[in-house]
């Protein structure tokens, strides 16, 4: 005999996904979502970022990583609470890991959450967490080519940081043909050439996240 | 690495629809995987020998249906598979599409002695 299901297989982690996402709505926190390679710069970013920032704006991060702290140490040094994750060999974050963190986050008066998710470029587009926005990077040396081998990352995402632009003079990598080809997949994401070093685009990028806490205010 | 997860909730989705339906022995198991996913047929096969052991579905055998990518040129409105890097509709050559097959992954069904 068959049994007819048609079940998403990913529905019950939807279904915490779904409420993280109220938990946070009721809070009134803004949560970010960051994704990439391994190296990409998700923690320079975000340390130039919260720098930039934590004079405006009460701020957090969940730091998830396979093993290890410094993540986090570092975070805490630039005097913003960051709650660790090891996800115990697993690739990614999923909605119940990031649930367990939330109840450990201070919400209350909270305006930004960060989420840096475990570098990589495949797993962590396949489970939704129930954030406001999903962002990635891409760093320059990885070349433009990546959008076409690790399409469900580009197509998911609300913003494509292209960070490390100081190499840019130094690479191969095709902005033009990149940004054609991401709007091609993903025309809502937002491409924001970025360099935490130069300090190139990060206006662009802290304004794309005020923009979001505009709306909050309204 | 992420299939060990996954291949559990195809599991536990699989024998609580059994169990509503008064079986006691699933003997076959049909999924459908998208080529947009990252799940490794491989790997969830692997997970499914462990996992099944001592279960309803021990020995049961897990058939996975691939879709490949469809896409819909949003030019010329004509669906399209890839098979060339950059992904470009053959008819009109332009980039912009929307996906409408490739991302799937569900049970579809399962087959169970009556």
């Amino acid at each position: 005999m068959k049994i007819n299901i048609l079940q998403d297989i990913m529905s019950a982690n939807d279904r915490i996904a779904a409420k993280n996402q109220q938990l946070l709505e009721e809070n009134q926190v803004i949560a970010i979502n960051i994704m990439s390679s391994p190296g990409a710069g998700k923690t320079t970013l975000l340390l130039e970022t919260l720098r930039r920032l934590k004079s405006k704006f009460k701020m957090a991060v969940i730091e998830a990583d396979i093993a290890s702290t410094v993540d986090a140490e570092r975070i805490i040094e630039e005097g913003v609470p960051a709650t660790q994750i090891n996800t115990g060999g697993e690739c990614h974050i999923d909605a119940n890991m990031l649930s367990q963190a939330l109840s450990q986050v201070n919400l209350k008066g909270l305006d930004l959450l960060f989420i840096e998710n475990v570098g990589n470029l495949v797993c962590p587009a396949e489970f939704r967490l129930g954030v406001t926005k999903s962002i990635m990077l891409l760093s320059v040396p990885e070349g433009h080519d990546k959008p076409y081998k690790y399409p469900l990352m580009f197509t998911t995402t609300d913003a494509i940081l292209v960070s490390k632009m100081d190499y840019l003079p130094l690479s191969d990598f095709d902005m033009p043909l990149f940004k054609q080809v991401v709007s091609g997949m993903n025309p809502k994401a937002r491409i924001i050439p970025i360099s935490a070093k130069t300090g190139q685009g990060m206006p662009d990028w802290i304004d794309w996240l005020e923009s979001l806490l505009e709306k909050k205010y309204k | 690495m992420h299939e060990l997860a996954a291949t559990q909730q195809i599991l536990e989705i699989a024998i609580n629809k059994a169990r509503e339906n008064q079986v006691s022995r699933i003997r076959r198991i049909n999924l459908v995987i998208g080529d947009l996913s990252s799940f490794v047929d491989d790997s969830i096969q692997f997970s499914f020998d462990i996992l099944t052991q001592n279960t309803m579905a021990e020995k049961a055998l897990l058939s996975i249906q691939r879709i490949p990518v469809e896409l819909l040129c949003k030019n010329c409105k004509r669906p399209f598979t890839p098979h060339t890097q950059p992904w470009r509709c053959p008819q009109c050559q332009s980039i912009e599409f929307d996906i409408i097959k490739g991302t799937e992954f569900y049970l579809d069904s399962i087959e169970v002695d009556e």
